[in-house]
């Protein structure tokens, strides 16, 4: 069991800032999120694209944005505890024991939940038989490769993933590229040396219909905007559109929620639980704005709460990172 | 003030005022019109705003931008008069606009 000061639940800009906040104040967090590395949404979905009303940054990408932050939080040395996702909480005193889907144990008397949207998973094929073949001969990623050799590959979707692995599975594989209209998002110079090689048959305006098969698939209908359906023989399926937010266990911890948010008190951003905070996205109260700058600042109050909850017998006192000596030292400032 | 309406995977129809200057997809969050998520809260990075706009007003409606189309790419069964409702801003020229939401939004 991993005792410690704070569980913060996503490695977004708001959990990372979060690990900040608190770090000045002396506590220690360790940080949990679904994804394999921090940067939540800013990671997923935009890392190239700018981001202009940080405060003090004119403008920087969300992969920046990221590491800046990262690099912001080094002298917290926080564990981060990527793949994973909180399964299931429990009270046990005045702390909350919390559980991944790893297995691995936590103990705290603070959570943070800075959890965004939700934890991304892949968006599915929604055609009738899909889910029989997902894991099988329907997959959302890839891990070997080696499986598609020689076999007849449908890949549908327009970005760099797309892309990519049509480029790469045509020098094994007999590929079909399809997509819904004439334009990909994904880089050019990958659809121009696609083109080049012309070993994938490009079919755009089209959408998947059906998927035939026993046991395995054997061929799938497609069909364009007039309706024209086309059979394309098919052993395996590769969907890349994109990843889709979901909550999951988070809707089962007894929080009061409001559709698909956690409702706090603007005071210190705790829940209706004793412990339990949210910040970021994922809370809401009145006036609430979905901004990056506004989870900064709900971090900030919450650090506040988790410390008199984390440290009971001390008194907080709010200081600056200016002049404060104390601060300074945790964060590895020499002083002169 | 405009207004719009909102057809619901099953056929029921809702029409609301909205405020000219506010998105369709505001609209329909404002009023709790179900089958618009907005996940993103108008970032256009999630297509779950997703509707289809009925064909004399998809017409009417500025071009969607190559962001707009990259994400309707990854919407749920997206169709020819596809748009993301964040970048609909109401306005007196859209009074009476309908848009149909799809069965669901993920």
């Amino acid at each position: 069991m991993i005792k410690t000061d704070v569980v913060i639940v996503g490695a977004g800009p708001v959990g990372l800032f979060a690990v900040h906040q608190l770090g000045i104040k002396g506590l220690k967090s360790e940080v949990i999120d679904n994804l394999d590395k921090a940067g939540g949404q800013c990671i997923e979905l935009y890392p190239d694209k700018p981001i202009y009303d940080i405060a003090g940054i004119p403008e920087c990408t969300g992969e920046e944005l990221t590491n800046n932050l990262l690099d912001q939080i080094k002298p917290f040395k926080t564990n981060f505890h990527f793949n994973e996702r909180v399964q299931e909480i429990n009270s046990e005193g005045d702390n909350w024991i919390i559980k991944t889907s790893q297995n691995k144990v936590f103990s705290s008397p603070n959570i943070i939940i800075a959890g965004g949207v939700g934890s991304f998973e892949p968006r599915r094929l929604s055609v009738k038989d899909a889910e029989k073949y997902e894991g099988k001969n329907i997959f959302y990623s890839i891990s070997d490769k080696n499986i598609f050799k020689n076999k007849k590959i449908s890949i549908f979707g327009g970005g760099d993933s797309a892309l990519d692995w049509a480029l790469e599975l045509s020098k094994i594989a007999k590929v079909t590229l399809i997509h819904r209209r004439e334009e990909f998002r994904g880089a050019p110079h990958t659809l121009n040396q696609i083109k080049k090689e012309g070993k994938v048959d490009i079919k755009t305006k089209f959408q998947l219909s059906s998927i035939s098969g026993q046991n395995n698939i054997e061929s799938i209908k497609i069909k364009n905007d007039d309706g024209k359906e086309t059979e394309v023989k098919t052993d395996y399926i590769l969907s890349f559109f994109g990843l889709i937010m979901k909550l999951g266990p988070i809707t089962e911890w007894g929080l009061n929620m409001d559709k698909k948010t956690i409702k706090v008190n603007t005071e210190n951003f705790e829940t209706n639980k004793k412990g339990i905070f949210a910040i970021g996205d994922i809370c809401t109260y009145p006036g609430k704005l979905k901004l990056i700058l506004s989870g900064f600042h709900e971090g900030a109050l919450a650090s506040v709460e988790c410390f008199k909850r984390a440290r009971p017998n001390e008194k907080y006192r709010f200081e600056f990172t200016t002049s404060s000596k104390e601060i300074q030292a945790r964060l590895g400032v020499k002083t002169k | 003030m405009p207004k719009i309406t909102y057809i619901d995977s099953t056929g029921e129809q809702r029409t609301i005022d909205v405020q000219k200057g506010l998105s369709v997809m505001e609209g329909a969050i404002q009023n709790k019109i179900p089958g618009i998520d907005a996940d993103c809260g108008g970032g256009m990075a999630c297509a779950t705003c997703h509707v289809y706009v009925k064909e004399e007003w998809f017409n009417k409606l500025p071009k969607a931008g190559d962001g707009e189309q990259d994400m309707i790419d990854m919407a749920f069964e997206p169709k020819k008069n596809s748009r993301l409702s964040c970048q609909l801003i109401v306005s007196d020229e859209l009074d009476g606009m309908v848009v149909t939401t799809p069965s669901k939004q993920t």
